[in-house]
Parts: C-alpha cells; structure tokens; sequence
C-alpha cells in the first residue's frame, strides 16, 4: 500500500480490517529520523558556509576569508573513515562481530587522525579565530566528530551485548557519517 | 514486528520504588506529567515577567526599581521562555507524551530509556536558564530573537554571561527535544495497534506527530545558530560579528554577517510557529468533534492540511525579514508563499465551524475554550496576512501590531487550547473531576481579558508605537490617548494574570477534593478513554492491546444506540 | 457521564458563549470606527502601501465578521437540547473545494496590491539623491552628498574622533559630503530620496511612522530604501530594531521643507573637507594613519 494510497483512506467508510504488515524495527525507524536532523544541521551549516564565504569583500575586508591549505593527513583520514564503513559493511553482511570491531578501531583511528590534523593546523598558525575558514573547518570537523564519539559509544554497546540487529544500525550510521564526511572533505577541498 | 507488537508485554520497565516510579521514571505518562510541571512552573516566571513588563508600560514612572535593562530582560525571557520552554515542552514533552501511546494504543514510547533522559535534560536547560537570572549583568535582553551583534556587545543587558546561559540552555534544549521528537514519531510510525491506519489516528496524534516531525529538522537551525554565537562569543570568531565600533572602539571581529544569523534563527522561528500551533490544531479538532457530538468534519482534509502546512513553513522563515536588509527581492517570494500558507489555515478553520454546524453542542469548559480559540485563531490568523504581506508589513514591522499579532495567534490560542486540553483529559489524567464553577469563571475572565488586552494593541501598531520601547518618551505622533491605552491593557492584564490563581487552585484542589471521574465523561470514542483503569496504569492497556476497527470519529452514527461508537467497536 | 453531571451540562435557550462573540465582533468594528488610534497621516509617496493594507483590511474583516457570527449563529442553533442528535457528514468535499476557491480568490486579492506596492519599494528611481543615516548607539547622525552628487567611501576603519562617520581621507568625493552628526535630517518636499542606510556598531532601524518606510542598519554593509517626501513638517525618526539599553532613546527629527528652505539650511552646514581643514594637525595624522596612509598625497592640500 503506497503512503498516497493510505494517506486518502476513507477511514470512516467500512473496510476490510488492515493486514498487519512487518514493521522495520523502531531503532531502524529512529535511526533514520536522526539522519534526517543530522542531515539538516549539517546542510544548514554548508549553506552558512557559502553565505559566509560569499560575503567577503564590502566594506573595505577584502581579504576575509582565507582558505586552509589541504595536507595529505586529510586525505588519509578520510580513507581510514571510509575503510571504517567497509568493515561495517562486512560486518552486517557477513554477520561478522569482529569485522565491526574493526570497523569501530578505525572509526576511533578516524578521530585520532583528525585531532592530529587539528594539531597540524594549530601549529602551522590556523588559530580559529584568525579566519572564517578556520572557524568553521574546526565547527564542522568537532561537531563531525561528536558524532563519530557517540557511534562508538552506540557501537560499544552493540558489540558487548553482540547484537546484530543493533550492529546493522551502526554500519549504517557509519556510512551515514562517512557521507556527511565526503561532503564536508570535498567542501572544504574546493574552497 | 507488527504481530509482536499487538500482544507482546515487551520487557517493560516495572518500577519498584517511589524514586523509579516517579523520580526516573521511564513511564510516558509520568515523563508528561514532569514535563508538564516543569514547563508550568517556568511558564509562571514568564508570566510573572510579562506582569512587570505591563507595570512599566501601564504606569511609566511608578515603579522606579524596573530599568531599562531590565524591562528588555523581562522582554526577552519572557519570550523565550513562553515559546519554547513552555509551549513546545508542553505541548510536545506534555501532551505528546501523554497522549501519543494512549491514543495510539502503546504499552509506552518505543525508547522509553530516551524519553526518560528527554526529559532530565529538559531540566538541565530550565535550571541553565534560571541560573541566567543569577550570572553577573542578570539575563540576556536583546529580545528572544537574541539577534548578534548586539545580543554580545556592551551595551545590551546580559551581554557577557547572560546570553551564554541562554545560548547553552537552548543547545541542551535542542538535545532534549531531538530526544523526544525522535521518541514521537517513531512511536507513531512504529507502535500503533492492530488496526490503527494512519487514517484513523486522532487530529492530536496527527498534530502532535508533525510537529515533532518539524521540530527534528527545525531545531538544528536554533543549535547551530547558537553554537556559532557561543564561538563568536567565546572564541573571537566572526561567524556574525561584522567589522564594527563597540561603545565607540573598534572591535576584533571582521566581516562576519548579522544576517546569517538572522536567517538561521528564523528558518528555526518559523516552523517553531507551527510546533506550537500544529499540536494546538490537533487537540483543539478532537475537543470540538467530542464536545460537538460530531465527527470532525472533513478529517481528510484536516490531516493534509497539518501536513501541508508542516512542510510550507519551511518556505516562509523570511517573512520576518522583509525589512531585515536582506536581498528585497526575497520579498516577493516569501510574500507569496506566506500567503499560500494561509489557505490550508483556513480550511482548518472552516472545518472546525463546520464540525459545529449540524452538531449536538455541549457547552462544557473543554468545549468553551476550544471555541474561544477559534475566535481568538481567526483574529490571529487574519492580521498575520497584513505581516506576511510583505510592503504592508513595512510600516507595521516591529511596532505593536507585531506584537499584538503573535500573541493572539501564538500564545493566546494555543494556550487557550492548552487549558481546554487540560480540563479535557483531567478526568483520565488524574481519576478526578474539576469544579465547574471555578473553570467556567477561569473561562471567562481569560477569554474576554485577552482579548482586551491585545485588540487595542494592533491600533497602537497601526498608529506606529515602536515595540521593545521602555518608554515611549515625547514623541509628537503618539497622543496622550496612548498611555490611556497602555494603562487599560496593563489593568487587563493584571486580572487576567491574577484570574490564572483560579485555575491553579482548581486543579490542585481537586486533584485532592474532586469527585471521582467517570471513566470516560466526555462519551469519547477515541482509544485514551477506553483504559481498563483510570488513570491508566503502567502498561496502559492490561494484559492485552485494544484492537482499532473504525475512526476515532464515530459521532452520533446513524442508526446507532449511543451518539458515539468506541474505536474498538467491531463492525457488525 | 453521570445524570447528576449531565443535567448541569444540558444547554439553556441562552448561549452566554454565542452571545459574547457576537458582542465581540460588534464591539470589534465598533472600536476600529470610533477609536482614535489609526494611521497617522501621510507624508510620503507610500499611499500604495495603505491603500494595500486598506485592502487586506476589507477582506480580512469581512472573514472576520462572518466567520464568528456563523460561529455564533451555530452555537445557538445547534446547542445540546434533549432529543437533539447531530447530522453524520465525515466529508464534504465539493463544500470544501468551493470554500478553498474562494479563499484563494480572498488571498490573491491581497497579495496583488501587496506585491506590486512592494515592486515599487524596491525599485529605486534614477532621479533619487542620494542621503545617508547612520545610527550608532544611540544616536542618528546624516551626509548629505554635496555638490558632486556622491557619497565618499567610508566605513568602521576610518573612524577617528574627528573623523565620527568614518569617511575615507583618501576618497576624493567624500570632501564635499556634508556632514550633519547631531542634527536634524532636513529632506527637500517633492524630490525622491534613497536613503542608504549604514551602522557603526550594532542592528538598528530607521523608521518615521509617517512616511510608512523603514529598513533596518546592518553593521558590514549598506541597506538602503526610497520615498519622496509630500508633506512639509517635522517628524520624529525611531529606532526599531532594538539596539540595547538606550533603544527607545534612539531619536531624530526629519525637517522636510520646500527645496529653497532646504538650499538655505544645507548651504549652512560644514562639508568634511572644512571639518579636515579645522581639524588639529594631531588630530589630522591619527585620521590618516586609520587610512593606512603615509603620505599626504599631492592633490590634498589641507591647510
């Protein structure tokens, strides 16, 4: 039955008793309504991004807004993270508690790498303050980073009690995140 | 899960103790009931704040201890706190809690361990904001809009710490309500029961349900305009601070955009409209179809029109920037899909009166306030189009017309909604009935003190009397009438603000004195009322989950032996 | 429901409720006739922009009028009495399609006149002069552009304490921009102005009730709106965009006068380059040092 078919049901007209149908699970179901407000923060935050970005120039501050350079530690980070996604991809294909392990290992390596970027930056002189671009590579990358810390606080838990059901959830927040991730590198990349 | 869901005691949380029962509690119901005390009793500083705020205006001059600084305080606390701390907590946290599983016919929330840290985080934001009244400089007053750069400049009041306690408090907020919403809706996609279609669902849990939907992907605005402010604040970033004079020195920050700012906090604003009105919608359609004897009329048409509205508000957030500075040919547009937005508004509208025509009135309080509402919704709801329709909103733009508008159609209605709601489900909430009397005098003073207070308010918007003003000082357009004018409204208030004792009294004595209530009062068909116990017990439902075979708006069915017919009535 | 609770609810021939909104609405037109607060009168080109709220006026309160007397009316006709039983209808869809119709009809009504007054508030005509306001906490101050017709570049950097509006030292049109930083804004009667608009610290809004426009100040850039001036008087300027403490102090007078008052008041007041050629020597170099200028250049001649 397609949403447009049950969105005009006559309800008051007798009909057949509704066949109850298989359900996904509620934590799929609110897993996938939290993508939908990760989506929207992090689209928000892009879309600040390019007014901020735009707005150079006027009143005489020409030289606003100052790309960071891209050091190979960025690439690197982001095929660490995308290897994450592989293993818990493995995993919930192959039903495979220690590929998620090791999904989770690289998610934890992910973090480390981009806290060493962080330091990178930090020591070539990128303070946040010092620039737009600055500020809001470090906004995106630690709230990024929030929410790799809370996938591994969900993968911990999924992984001790080894459950699969719950397993499967976090490969997909993994690739969610790896998503968001791509379009957060290539942003900052091109800009 | 479906099959597992109809009978299945799934491992519900039994409470042992008085502390896990009432105290972390994992009970929807018992969360509603804390969300709702909470976000009252903030709701009360707010209208305290608004009492002295219409001291000063009322009688300028006579109460030297109310500063500028701190009438833009109450100003902004106040409103901040009445739009979200306590409409949405309340209507959402409160009611959506409450009624979402009973409605649907739910053991609980599909994540009760979440809805349960909902709602102690929502405590944790209360007690952040409270403790902005406490922080040096007192709380932020740069108007709920906390527009920068002013909101952290010298200056303005509360510009150090005050706006950091405000700042914070809505970022766990924001958490809080991610929490809940998720909780919401995932319960209403997930755990209906055998036989509960979408379309069978009641306007509440509809309402309810998309407001949670637009409040998931509304409040990330709010957390990320408030992070980027608390950067800006804290860490001398530029994300909205431009290259500008401080108190006549030139500040650090650069080429940062007020108005980006703007744009987030009102493509957040503006759904948040809807958040509250959208619950409000929903409760109000089941008081009036129960009340009115009838099914609600059009349920079709109500239901799309809730969704189509959820989904337009996203389109409208630059209405309130027409004369913000922004690109003036976002006029045009934002003029037009505001004015759309009014169509599905009015249906809803319709829909109610014609729920009532060809009824069967009971003039019950639910049912007063509920029509109270529709009145003070359709005044609301019309001098909004002089807002939206963007070159009449140039003179009218924050004057008191402003003002006058969003209180009707913002905070009166929905409030009015609130204690029609709240007289409604009293008798299931809490097993007792509330003294008539007392509620139809709480009526009545409300009803008709609102709108004395805030009809005079849009001439004076009209007329030009700027909003936010301390005092409006000598000005040559503004007659001495006008300070006549503020003086009624202030004395309009205060009744109104003094009657509100009634209903508190009412509702705590008779929690205690009242007779005990039928367990369905109203002849209502929808499922919340068909609990084996009253109040309903943990579980909700006893051994098994009721099954649904027809609308919740079997209303005075011809043919039929009662004027209504339980949604758990099978079809002969 | 109990009897003894029913009989208390069974409705009484008299509707209090019914009976009050009616009152209400009556008294509602009668207190937009017969109060005395409405629109002051006008002073600008923006007649279309009453006239547009006249517009949204008339239909709105014919929705309101007749919405809440059929509420009214129901209330009464279909008040609870024993025996009475209302009429099953779920829907009613060819009602409600007629009903959208002709809100649409309603709508379109008022967003016409409502847009093509907004077209024209945006489209500044090409005989404008040019005027500026700046606001600053608390206070407005104005330039006028002077005999070149050109407002100089100026921005937050430039400013010194005599140099408060920030113009650019360097800037060759700002030399004859006239400067009037405390007082009135004097408009000639007749002539389209665009009035740009420019914050040295925080948000403020520029706004004379009787000339219907206003626009807010924007710290980081220049916003701007036109009207022409059709009444001769002096009105206050406000602040509305609240700015902090001193918000409802944030006053002005615009003095709109005829072209020849206007020629005589302006030919009083000191262009920026008078102000530079009193200014102290001291005070002349901290100005050009803001301009990150080290020499004077050879077209200046200050003294």
């Amino acid at each position: 039955m397609s949403i447009l078919t049950r969105l005009t049901e006559k309800s008051w007209e007798p009909g057949a008793q509704p066949v109850e149908r298989d359900r996904p699970s509620a934590g799929a179901v609110g897993t996938v309504a939290y993508f939908g407000v990760a989506l929207v923060m992090f689209s928000l935050l892009v879309a600040a991004y390019l007014m901020r970005m735009g707005l150079h120039g006027g009143m005489g501050h020409e030289h606003d807004w100052k790309p960071m350079p891209d050091p190979p530690l960025l690439w690197i980070n982001t095929l660490v993270l995308a290897a994450s996604s592989v293993a818990w991809e493995v995993a919930r294909r192959k039903r495979m508690v220690s590929a998620a392990a090791f999904g989770a290992v690289l998610g934890a390596l992910f973090l480390g790498g981009q806290l060493l970027l962080w330091n990178h930056y930090q020591a070539a002189g990128y303070a946040l303050s010092g620039n737009p671009a600055n500020a809001f590579f470090y906004l995106l990358t630690a709230l990024h980073g929030l929410h790799i810390v809370g996938g591994l606080f969900a993968a911990g838990r999924a992984l001790a009690a080894a459950n699969m059901r719950n397993i499967a959830l976090c490969a997909l927040y993994w690739h969610f995140l790896l998503v968001i991730w791509l379009v957060l590198a290539a942003l900052l990349l091109s800009t | 899960m479906a099959t597992t869901l109809a009978d299945d005691l799934r491992p519900l949380h039994h409470p042992h103790s008085w502390v896990t029962k009432y105290v972390w509690s994992q009970d929807h119901k018992v969360i509603a009931i804390q969300y709702s005390v909470t976000a009252i009793s903030i709701g009360l500083v707010a209208l305290v704040l608004s009492a002295l705020m219409r001291l000063q205006l009322g009688f300028p001059g006579l109460f030297p201890a109310i500063q500028p600084d701190n009438y833009l305080q109450f100003v902004s606390m106040h409103g901040m706190i009445m739009v979200v701390y306590l409409l949405t907590a309340l209507l959402l946290g409160g009611f959506g809690n409450y009624l979402i599983p009973l409605m649907i016919g739910a053991r609980d929330m599909v994540f009760p361990f979440v809805n349960m840290l909902s709602f102690w985080f929502y405590l944790l934001s209360v007690i952040v904001l409270v403790a902005g009244f406490f922080v040096p400089g007192g709380p932020t007053g740069a108007g709920w809009t906390l527009y920068p750069p002013q909101a952290i400049t010298e200056g303005t009041p509360g510009h150090q710490w005050g706006i950091a306690t405000m700042l914070v408090s809505l970022a766990i907020f924001v958490a809080a309500f991610t929490m809940g919403g998720l909780n919401y809706v995932t319960t209403v996609l997930q755990a209906r029961t055998r036989g509960m279609t979408l379309m069978r669902m009641p306007l509440s849990v509809w309402g309810i349900f998309t407001a949670s939907v637009m409040g998931l992907l509304a409040f990330p605005a709010l957390f990320v305009a408030a992070i980027m402010m608390l950067f800006d604040h804290f860490a001398g970033t530029s994300f909205f601070m431009p290259t500008m004079q401080s108190m006549g020195a030139i500040t650090d920050t650069q080429g940062g955009s007020p108005l980006l700012f703007q744009h987030l906090f009102w493509f957040f604003g503006h759904p948040e409209v809807y958040i509250v009105a959208l619950p409000a919608f929903g409760i109000v359609s089941d008081l009036i179809s129960v009340h009115a004897r009838r099914n609600i009329f059009g349920y079709r048409m109500m239901v799309w029109a809730i969704v189509i509205i959820g989904a337009l508000s996203f389109l409208v957030w630059a209405h309130h920037m027409y004369v913000s500075g922004m690109n003036p040919y976002f006029g045009f547009f934002f003029a037009t899909s505001t004015l759309i937005i009014a169509i599905p508004t009015a249906i809803k509208v319709y829909n109610w009166l014609l729920t009532l025509w060809r009824g069967d009135i009971h003039l019950r309080v639910p049912m007063l306030f509920a029509i109270a509402f529709i009145f003070t919704f359709i005044h609301g709801g019309l001098s909004g189009l002089f807002l939206g329709n963007v070159s009449v909103d140039v003179p009218l733009s924050d004057t008191f017309f402003v003002v006058a508008h969003f209180h009707m159609v913002m905070g009166v209605s929905p409030v009015l909604v609130i204690f029609g709601a709240i007289y409604h489900w009293y008798p299931k909430i809490f097993g007792r009935m509330w003294n008539e009397t007392l509620g139809k005098l709480h009526f009545w003073i409300t009803f008709l003190g609102v709108y004395a207070i805030f009809l005079p308010m849009h001439y004076l918007g009209i007329l030009g009397v700027p909003r936010r003003y301390y005092a409006l000082g000598e000005t040559a357009f503004i007659p001495q009438s006008v300070h006549l004018a503020n003086a009624w409204i202030s004395i309009a208030a205060l009744i109104v603000f003094v009657a509100q004792g009634m209903f508190f009294f009412n509702m705590i004595w008779s929690l205690f004195r009242g007779p005990r209530a039928d367990p369905n009062p109203w002849g209502a068909a929808s499922l919340e009322w068909l609990t084996p116990d009253t109040p309903p017990g943990h579980g909700n439902w006893g051994p098994h989950l009721p099954v649904v075979h027809r609308w919740a708006y079997d209303y005075s069915v011809p043919g039929a032996a009662r004027d209504f017919i339980p949604q758990t009535e099978p079809r002969t | 429901m109990p009897d003894r609770l029913r009989a208390s609810y069974i409705g009484r021939g008299l509707v209090p409720v019914a009976v009050a909104i009616a009152m209400l609405v009556v008294g509602s037109v009668a207190f937009h006739l017969f109060s005395p607060w409405w629109r002051t009168p006008i002073a600008s080109n923006w007649g279309s922009i009453d006239s547009a709220l006249d517009v949204t006026l008339w239909i709105c309160a014919a929705a309101f009028v007749g919405l809440n007397l059929f509420l009214a009316w129901a209330l009464v006709k279909y008040r609870h009495r024993p025996g009475h039983r209302a009429h099953y209808e779920p829907e009613n869809s060819s009602l409600e399609k007629r009903l959208t119709f002709w809100t649409a009809i309603g709508i379109a009504g008022m967003l016409a006149p409502g847009l093509a007054a907004w077209g024209k508030y945006v489209s500044v005509p090409k005989e404008a002069t040019v005027i500026e306001a700046v606001g600053q906490q608390w206070q407005w101050s104005f330039r006028y552009p002077g005999p070149d017709g050109v407002l100089g570049a100026a921005g937050v950097k430039y400013i010194t304490p005599d140099n408060a509006l920030g113009l650019d030292p360097l800037d060759p049109f700002g030399r004859d921009d006239i400067l009037v930083e405390s007082g009135d804004l004097h408009l000639p009667v007749g002539q389209p102005v665009k009035i740009v608009l420019r914050s040295k610290d925080v948000l403020h809004d520029f706004y004379v009730p009787e000339f219907r426009a206003k626009m807010d100040l924007v710290p980081g850039i220049v916003t701007y709106f036109w009207m022409t001036p059709t009444r001769a008087g002096t009105f206050d300027i406000l602040c509305a965009e609240l700015c902090g403490t001193g918000h409802h102090e944030m006053r002005g007078k615009v003095v709109v006068e005829t072209p020849k008052a206007f020629a005589a008041w302006q030919a009083q007041q000191s262009s920026f380059g008078q102000i530079l050629a009193e200014a102290p020597p001291a005070a002349m170099s901290i100005l050009l040092i803001k301009a990150n200028a080290c020499i004077v250049p050879p077209s200046w001649s200050i003294r």
